[in-house]
């Protein structure tokens, strides 16, 4: 009898094309909707979460400045010294691995190419605190370090930006003044917006730095190796980036104006270790450095990317389920597009119906022939959908840059929702042509 | 078949509408149908032809009285059962030919085998053979939009003789016909009921139509007012 039904209901649909089309019209943009929202919005935080893997787990950055967000500033704040460094390694428990950074954005040349990269000076530990990984050559390690080697190690924008289709393995770069192309000692006085927060302190903080100049110097340094890309994060992009030895960058570019020149401190968390605790810890200790009373703020900041991520892949989860929420709506109204039609349809084949019931259907077949009919619309209406669905993800994610994870659960889940919505909605129609009687069926016009 | 009672009607009542709206269309009609008859009803309009074939064809039931049908009493029936004795016993003709619309001739005459759940290569085999049967053999893929009423109507003709029905009901077959084509289908219906022993039972209007059978009644104001059986 199912058989039959589906058979009939095909029949009808096929005689008339255009009428299922527009009853399946509001399904289909449902659907559509409904599996467009939750796969970008899965795409979203997958690159979020990834981003942030790739940032390096377990990873804690402190960093001068007041307050978060929009207000947050750095300004007055005093750097990090490379003691604190070392007293943070050895008193608080569950660092794995620590590394003072000092970034600065200089001009970096190499032939005729010359363009302003951020550097970057560190020790070897940077590198594995944040899941850099070399894709060339080698990273510098701790005789680099204590000899102050001109070495560096390059990302992979600035190494196509300045070598191209060239092997940087050996080459020498100048590195210098932002905008300075020339290449004398005595360096233009531009500051650098993040040299400058770095190295002026203003007079209220307690630094031992006077106003004295950030002079940068120019030097040739040695690429001995080629970071593996990360790809962009958020807004700024991790692979336009030149690390080197830490005493290189003192020594060679900025000079050893103060014992504050730290700009930020990166850490890793041993695996397993309270990340809530190692904040809390890190904080009361560099309180204490930097003789903060009782009642005064912070006047640095303790990020926890884990925490970051987290909160961050749980906004995005909330506005994919959000916006699955109102194009979930939309399948209703496509629901109740198909009752509608499905009942002036009935009224429409009142006369068919009669046919029906004379050469011997039972109510319940009429029943089920509508009911069939209305889910079969629907269900295809669901397939058109996903197929709409699914180029769009590809068309949307490729335009704002955003993978597109083909997720099998959301388009099973639209799909049977679809056919739901057919049997809901068809029920009441087929229930209205089933209750029809065969003579005033037939009688009517 | 022992028995040649194929229809039996007794003391049947039909009324429509309740209280000071009520009409009783049909006022007592006793009637005996013998199997393989071929029988034409006539009167004026507005007589109870219409509800009586209703009644017949168990598309209703009587407000009153008893209907046999091959001994089954029809009034005891409940609608699914009638509609599967429409479905195994009966076959419809009627004067608008009601096919589907914007569905081939063979799709129209497959519709009874359909629910009757025949398997789809003898329902098409059924259907062609029905179709050529009535003179259609190349009219296959044509929809009624396509077909002159006759043909139509010869359509509707195979579509109720495809399931091999003991009676075929026809309301006023040719109402819409010209005389010629009238001429056509009595001949036809005329050698379904002699050659297939298919009792046929006809409503019209028209002597000469009424002429191609072999009893005539008469209906007036709800009663049978005459019954003749031409002598064999
Ligand atoms: N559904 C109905 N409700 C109320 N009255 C009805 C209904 N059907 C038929 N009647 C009435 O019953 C009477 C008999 O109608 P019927 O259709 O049987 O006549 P008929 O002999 O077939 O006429 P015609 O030759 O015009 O087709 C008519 O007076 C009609 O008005
Ligand atoms: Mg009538």
């Amino acid at each position: 009898m199912l058989g039959n039904a589906f058979l009939i209901a095909l029949r009808e649909i096929r005689r008339n094309l255009m009428r299922a089309f527009l009853t399946v019209l509001g399904v289909i943009i449902g659907v559509a909707a409904v599996v467009t929202m939750v796969t970008l919005g899965q795409g979203t935080t997958m690159a979020v979460k990834s981003q942030i893997s790739n940032l390096g787990s377990n990873l804690v950055m402190l960093r001068p400045g007041m307050g978060f967000g929009p207000r947050a500033s750095s300004a007055g704040v005093p750097n990090f010294t490379q003691r604190d460094v070392e007293v943070l390694r050895d008193q608080v428990y569950g660092i794995e691995a620590i590394a003072p950074v000092k970034s600065s954005s200089l001009s970096t040349i190499y032939r005729q190419k010359a363009r302003s990269t951020s550097v970057t000076g560190t020790t070897p530990s940077y590198f594995t605190i944040n899941n850099w990984k070399i894709a060339e050559g080698r990273f510098f390690d701790e005789n680099d370090l204590r000899d102050g080697n001109a070495v560096c190690v390059i990302g992979d924008t600035a190494k196509q930006e300045l070598f191209g289709a060239e092997d940087p393995i050996g080459r020498l770069i100048r590195i210098g003044a932002p905008n300075s192309s020339s290449s004398s000692s005595s360096s233009s006085s531009k500051k650098s917006s993040t040299s400058s927060s770095s190295t002026s302190s203003s007079s209220s903080s307690s630094s031992s730095s006077s106003t004295s100049s950030d002079t940068v110097y120019s030097s040739t340094v040695q690429v001995i190796g080629v970071l593996a890309a990360k790809g962009q994060i958020g807004m700024g992009n991790q692979d336009d980036t030149i690390i080197m030895p830490l005493t290189a960058l003192q020594r060679r570019l900025t000079g050893r104006t103060s014992s504050r020149d730290v700009s930020q401190i990166a850490i890793s968390a041993k695996e397993g270790s309270d990340s809530e605790r190692l904040v809390s810890d890190i904080t009361a200790l560099m309180r204490a450095r930097r003789n903060l009373d009782r009642n005064k703020d912070n006047d640095f900041n303790v990020f926890d990317t884990r925490q970051i991520a987290e909160t961050l892949s749980a906004s995005t989860q909330m506005m994919t389920t959000l916006l699955a929420a109102v194009a979930g709506v939309s399948l209703l109204v496509g629901g109740i597009g198909i009752m509608n039609i499905m009942l002036v349809s009935v009224t429409e084949r009142t006369r068919e119906i009669g046919i029906r019931l004379a050469i011997g259907a039972r109510a319940r077949e009429v029943l089920l022939q509508f009911l069939v009919e209305a889910v079969t619309l629907s269900c295809i209406g669901g397939l058109v959908g996903i197929a709409v669905a699914f180029g769009l993800c590809v068309g949307i994610s490729k335009l704002i840059q955003v993978p597109f994870i083909f997720d099998l659960k959301i388009n099973v889940i639209a799909f049977l929702f679809s056919a739901a919505v057919g049997i809901v909605f068809g029920y009441t129609p087929a229930r209205r042509a089933a209750a029809l009687d065969p003579i005033d069926a037939l009688r009517h016009e | 078949m022992t028995d040649a009672r194929l229809i039996e009607l007794r003391k049947i009542t039909k009324t429509y509408g309740v209280g000071d709206a009520a009409f009783q269309a049909l006022r007592g009609i006793d009637l005996t149908i013998r199997r393989g008859d071929f029988v034409a009803v006539m009167g004026p309009s507005g007589s109870g032809k219409s509800t009586l074939m209703n009644l017949l064809g168990c598309l209703d039931t009587p407000t009153s009285g008893q209907y046999l049908y091959q001994g089954i009493a029809i009034e005891l029936l409940d609608a699914d059962q009638r509609s599967l004795l429409r479905r195994q016993e009966l076959g419809f003709i009627f004067q608008g030919f009601n096919l589907l619309a914007r569905t081939s001739a063979l799709e129209n005459v497959e519709l009874p085998m359909i629910y009757r759940g025949i398997p789809r290569a003898e329902r098409h085999h059924l259907a062609a053979e029905a179709l050529a049967s009535v003179g259609l053999p190349d009219k296959l893929r044509n929809t009624p939009a396509e077909l002159s009423g006759g043909q139509q109507q010869r359509v509707a003709i195979a579509r109720a003789i495809v399931t091999s029905p003991s009676t075929l009901f026809a309301d006023e077959p040719t109402g819409n016909l010209d005389s010629k084509t009238t001429v056509e289908i009595m001949e036809l219906l005329t050698r379904l009921n002699q050659e297939r022993g298919i009792t046929v039972i006809l409503v019209t209007h028209e002597d000469d139509v009424a002429t191609y059978a072999r009893r005539t009644i008469h209906v007036r104001d709800g009663l049978i007012a005459s019954d003749e059986t031409k002598p064999s």
